[in-house]
């Protein structure tokens, strides 16, 4: 145990995900040392990631207005859209380049074992979504996991009933148990390109 | 054949072989006692000729993180894809609770087999455990909305989603374990009579959950049927599983039945009969495997001792037939003279070749 502050930092460095204790000791101390500068721009740049960022209220994505940049595009397919469950998702699939369209952002995917359920989920965004707007695809891109399948299925019993929506499901090959954002470009975008209906 | 006094490291050694070819130990649960008190992190590396190739196998133990693998120095994405380059059966004194032990010791012995078999099982059996896992969650907090009148309807309408996903990968473990015990029957059956002629004869069956639920007849199981019965039986048992919080059908409620002449060999077999029951499950084991594709590693640790004298002469017939055995002993008179090969003597924590 160090004294103070700087056993503060560790602690809260500690907290983050994929930072071991012996990760966040060594983080602290090279801050301790770093130019004050470098440090203030990390001071500011985490300041602001809570006040400055908010979500797009179409979405659900990161963005720094109302509606993000991919939702304000209007060359970007309106019909077609695809529902991923953390904003890095959307980062995975666009750099497939291989998508056109819109994303819907869930906030995450079924986990009882987490406490979250639909109603923690944005489902009812999206299905007011695919009522208000003219969508005629939904691609459900959630992970390729026990929580993200579980999601997946939920989802294609819900949208069931719209009349002229597909639902299509990411093609196998993804690697099994993992994250959408671990799949490289190209096994996203074939996965994307050959997507089946569900 | 390595021989020392207890404590030097020979169960350490073999148990370290077996994690490879398994990724658990076949002495304790979980992988924290594998590491040296005090250490980050064990490193376990073999290595291996595997259908005439040779390969190195490297595994880094971790525990509270993930393990590591590598293979001939390259990464692999999952330590479970080393499974199936190294296959071993291991016999131990441990082994004793394969007959005498909670059905969860003879679940596991089954699902360990199944992977050596056919490794791609580790991924349904982890698919499994996770859906049951949230399932069970889910049907905790929908039983208690429930019995506080708060309805829970937000829980039940995904109860129909996880009760799918459980059915579907319930059913493909099911499955495998069903056609397994179909194979191993009649070659425990066998080692078991060659063991122990005086006994009474022994046999070993599946009992499902599904009782009489269970689609019964054709060469191999069906899992499309079965997943069917499984969804039905869900359904039935709703309620009371909502009430119980806990999930009452799938093969994790499964066990393998061992039976000795009419009765069951737990609380009925002596202590000779279960040695020879628990030695047959594994004799049995290995020759299913032996049939199967490159031939397994025999590993015996520390056995001879707690066998009497026929016991003994029986393993030592099939060991001698074996094309690799490691055996460990405290005492190498315990061990027959027929096995005689290369001898390691084991004092603390070295290994040394006996000329
Ligand atoms: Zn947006």
């Amino acid at each position: 145990m160090y004294e103070g502050p700087v056993q503060d930092l560790i602690d809260e460095l500690g907290r983050l995900p994929g930072v071991g204790p012996k990760s966040a000791q060594r983080i602290a101390f090279h801050l301790l040392a770093a130019d004050p500068a470098d440090v203030g721009r990390l001071q500011d740049a985490l300041g602001r990631v809570k006040e400055g960022v908010v979500f797009c209220e179409i979405c659900g994505n990161v963005s720094e207005q109302t509606q993000c940049r991919i939702c304000r595009d209007l060359r970007r397919d309106a019909t077609v859209v695809c529902v991923v469950e953390e904003p890095k998702d959307v980062l995975a699939v666009e750099r497939t380049r291989e998508f056109k369209g819109r994303y819907h952002v869930l906030g995450g995917a079924l986990d009882p074992l987490a406490g979250i359920g639909p109603d923690q989920l944005r489902i009812r965004e999206l299905m007011a979504r695919i009522g208000a707007q003219d969508i005629t695809e939904i691609i459900l891109a959630t992970d390729p996991n026990t929580e993200g399948e579980a999601t997946a299925t939920y989802l294609v019993r819900m949208l069931r009933d719209f009349p002229g929506l597909t639902v299509t499901r990411l093609a196998s090959g993804l690697p099994m148990g993992g994250d959408l954002e671990f799949a490289d470009e190209l096994t996203l975008g074939r996965a994307l390109s050959g997507r089946r209906t569900v | 054949m390595l021989v020392g006094q207890n404590g030097q490291g020979k169960t350490n050694l073999v148990e370290a072989i077996g994690y490879v070819a398994t990724l658990g130990s076949h002495r304790v649960a979980t992988d924290a006692p594998l590491v040296r008190h005090g250490c980050p992190r064990a490193v376990v590396r073999t290595a291996l000729v595997n259908e005439d190739r040779e390969l190195t196998v490297e595994l880094e133990i971790a525990p509270g993180k993930a393990n590591r693998a590598r293979v001939n120095r390259g990464p692999v994405p999952r330590p479970r894809d080393v499974l199936g380059i190294l296959r071993t059966v291991l016999f131990a004194p441990e082994d004793l609770a394969l007959v005498r032990g909670d059905p969860g010791e003879r679940r596991a012995f089954m699902d360990a087999l199944l992977v050596q078999r056919a490794p791609r099982y580790a991924g349904v059996r982890a698919d499994y455990e996770k859906v049951l896992r949230q399932r069970n969650a889910l049907l905790k907090s929908a039983g208690a909305a429930r019995r506080g009148g708060r309805g829970g309807e937000n829980d039940l309408s995904t109860l129909d989603v996880w009760d799918g996903h459980l059915a579907k990968h319930g059913a493909e473990l099911l499955a495998a374990r069903l056609d397994l015990v179909d194979d191993l029957a009649p070659l425990v059956a066998a080692a078991y009579a060659g063991v122990a002629p005086e006994s009474r004869p022994a046999a070993i069956g599946y009992r499902s959950s599904l009782g009489e639920a269970l689609p019964t007849g054709g060469e191999r199981a069906d899992v499309s049927a079965i997943t069917e019965a499984l969804l039905a039986a869900l359904g039935e048992k709703r309620s009371q599983e909502l009430e119980r919080g806990v999930s009452l059908v799938g093969p994790h409620r499964d066990e393998l039945d061992l039976v000795l002449g009419e009765a069951p060999a737990k609380g009925y077999a002596s202590h000779g009969e279960s040695w020879s029951y628990a030695l047959a499950l594994r004799l049995g084991a290995y020759e299913l495997l032996r049939a199967e594709g490159t031939e397994p590693v025999l590993v015996l640790d520390d056995v001879f001792a707690e066998l009497d004298r026929r016991r003994r002469q029986r393993l030592a017939e099939v060991a001698i037939a074996a094309e690799q055995v490691l055996v460990t002993a405290a005492v190498e008179e315990d061990v027959p003279g027929e096995l005689a090969g290369t001898r390691f003597r084991v004092a603390d924590g070295e290994v040394r070749r006996v000329e």
